[in-house]
């Protein structure tokens, strides 16, 4: 029997969706900052209209829900799952107030591929939006990679219990200190040190390039967001191509891959385990993988001749292929290209590492390293059990910042969330090739879309179909919760009809 | 007689020749059709977009023609009419670029680029003056009203 939720339950859901809505206000004041600074008269107009309307929708639902009860599982699942589609309505409103939208659905789009670290997007005109709704685009993608929820922990939530609830609803099962609130904080202060020298180094490379000083480090600033948090949008319509400048295409390439590590690990260099990068199972495995995919790419890139040379075959196959495995999606090739010059192989080993993503508690999504490490694992163990005599005891052990027994638990929950994530990717491709595009242009898509990623192969455009659009903003989404939080919200909705 | 036969012949066979060669050619016929353009000498029409990054005596310009923008790589002694670069608070001078097109640029790194030979201003930019939207003023002062409103109505409801 299905228990119809109370009305106890709509109603910590609804104090705690508005407390988050209340931080993504809070965070609606950066672009205001900026847009004041830039003296860019409408676009503050556009964040004022959106700050208040969010205030409004946060004020409303504290003061009518508002409540002293915790939150249980499910209801920090649902809350968790709701804020994100808040935070893509409630975000949109500034860039739909533009005009560089066609629409709103199509602002959504773009709110939804920020927050969730994806990078695909349908801006038009780029190259003459302003420099607040740049910050936005940006700031929603360093919000997002850490996790929305994350930002009101920090802020607002004081409930342990609760926070942490909420914490796992957003695909983090992993607290790196004791305290869930403490651990959202070092979240944040990992990001703030990267941020300053990230836009530093940025910043410094835009400058050299021959960028004027206060665009070269707004442009870091907006670009390190992007790559630490995984996301791949960029300021210019050319994304990294834009500024034709190798020293800043390797420095982004060293943030995008600290962007792809756990920030479990992050602690652990901090803290002066830096042994641990060597022995963790999933910096092994991402290794191995960037090696097998690069290989692939490599014949593939050689069998189409795209590029004869080393040097350029290094600085468009590697990078693409970084910003693939990493999920971020910046590009130094236009979208065409992928489909014009790289052969079906090369696409196939991109997709392969698109697919996979960095690891578990970072900015990336995908189905991660550590379940890819633990499958391998499982794989193992059983090509073990068969080879060894009956009687033997096979153990596999894995390390990822302790050494641990494979358990049974751990192998089952990594094939699971993979199965998820390889039927998000066949289904995005399915409705890509109803609509009429191509297999291999709708796999790719696809899987840019589920596995945040934002790579292109030019599939993504303002006048693709509503319903591919709602389709890709769906699989953001899903990809993004790894599937619990969205599972347990349509579950809610489904007891809400038919429970009793 | 024989001299008209010979302009007429002049006319009818080169000026074709240079309409077809001389046409700029839009930025997704050549991010398209790179393999077939590559090496050959383009015109390419468009506006410039963001910084002029100065590389010693060249700079990289980006035109944008349609939804997409190419890099130029550029003598700095050519850009002396340009005043305008596109951004928020202005649109960007118009230029024709002649020059080498690469699908790979062996010399940048693999980048899809016309090398310039020459390059003219053909339509001015401009500053864009930014006018306050009215509309978007009084929906943010309603809104202002209504935020108001509630936060006080609140107030008298805990109470």
């Amino acid at each position: 029997m299905i228990l119809k939720p109370r009305l106890q339950d709509v109603q910590v859901i609804g104090y705690y969706l508005g407390k988050i809505i209340m931080g993504i206000a809070l965070a609606m004041l950066v672009p205001i900052g900026t847009g004041l600074f830039f003296a860019e008269t409408n676009p503050v107009l556009d964040f004022v209209i959106a700050i208040e309307v969010t205030l409004l929708v946060g004020l409303l639902l504290t003061r009518i829900c508002f409540t002293t009860r915790d939150l249980n599982w499910m209801e920090g699942m649902i809350v968790v799952s709701l804020s994100w589609l808040a935070a893509m309505f409630l975000g949109a409103i500034p860039l739909a107030l533009s005009h560089h939208w066609h629409s709103y659905l199509d602002a959504c789009f773009d709110a939804m591929s920020g927050f969730a670290t994806t990078g695909l997007a349908l801006v038009q005109d780029l190259d003459h939006l302003s420099y607040t709704h740049n910050i936005w685009r940006h700031l929603m993608m360093f919000i997002g990679g850490q996790g929305i929820v994350i930002v009101a922990l920090s802020f607002f939530v004081k409930s342990y219990s609760g926070a942490f609830r909420m914490y796992v609803g957003e695909a983090r099962d992993e607290r790196i200190l004791p305290n869930v609130i403490y651990t959202a904080r070092f979240l944040w202060l990992v990001s703030i040190v990267y941020l300053i020298l990230g836009t530093l180094a940025l910043g410094s490379a835009g400058f050299l390039g021959g960028m004027k000083p206060a665009h070269a480090f707004f442009h870091g600033a907006c670009i390190f967001m992007a790559a630490f948090d995984t996301g791949g949008f960029a300021p210019q319509s050319q994304n990294i191509l834009f500024y034709h400048n190798f020293s800043l295409e390797l420095v982004t390439m060293v943030i995008m891959i600290l962007g792809a590590l756990n920030f479990k690990l992050h602690y652990q260099l901090w803290t002066g385990n830096r042994k641990e990068i060597i022995k963790n199972i999933e910096t092994l495995t991402f290794l191995v993988t960037v090696m097998f995919s690069f290989l692939i790419i490599g014949i593939g890139l050689n069998q189409s001749g795209a590029y004869p040379e080393v040097s350029i075959f290094f600085r468009k196959g590697f990078y693409q292929l970084i910003s693939g495995h990493t999920g971020t999606g910046y590009q130094t090739i236009y979208a065409s290209q992928f489909m014009s010059d790289w052969s079906p192989l090369a696409l196939v080993g991109l997709m392969g590492a698109m697919s996979l993503g960095g690891a578990v508690s970072s900015t990336t999504g995908a189905i991660k390293m550590l379940r890819v490490g633990v499958i391998f694992k499982v794989f193992l163990e059983d090509i073990k059990r068969i080879i060894l005599p009956e009687r033997a005891v096979v153990v596999q052990k894995l390390h990822h910042i302790k050494d641990m027994f494979l358990e049974d638990k751990l192998a089952r929950s990594a094939l699971l969330i993979t199965l998820a994530y390889l039927a998000l990717y066949g289904f995005g491709a399915l409705m890509g090739m109803v609509l009429g595009y191509p297999l291999l242009d709708s796999l790719f898509e696809s899987i840019s879309a589920a596995a945040n990623v934002g790579l292109s192969c030019g599939l993504t455009q303002a006048d693709m179909p509503p319903l591919l659009k709602i389709t890709y903003i769906f699989q953001m989404w899903a990809g993004r919760l790894e599937f619990m939080s969205v599972f347990t919200l349509i579950g809610f909705f489904v007891a809400a009809v038919k429970g009793r | 007689m024989r001299i008209k036969f010979l302009v007429l012949s002049f006319v009818l066979c080169v000026l074709p020749f240079r309409f077809v060669f001389g046409q700029p050619i839009s930025s997704e016929a050549l991010i398209k059709n790179a393999l077939e353009y590559d090496g050959k000498t383009v015109v390419y029409e468009g506006e410039i977009i963001g910084d002029i990054m100065k590389r010693g005596p060249y700079a990289w310009i980006n035109v944008k023609e349609g939804k997409s923008a190419i890099g130029i790589w550029i003598h700095r002694s050519l850009l002396q009419d340009v005043v305008y670069t596109g951004s928020y608070k202005s649109r960007g001078d118009t230029v024709e670029v002649t020059g080498i097109f690469h699908r790979a640029c062996p010399e940048h790194g693999g980048d899809l680029d016309i090398h310039a030979k020459a390059l003219s201003v053909t339509s001015r930019g401009r500053t864009v003056t930014e006018s306050i939207n009215l509309d978007k003023r009084k929906m943010a002062i309603i809104l202002l009203g209504a935020l108001c409103l509630v936060w006080i109505l609140s107030l008298f409801i805990r109470k």
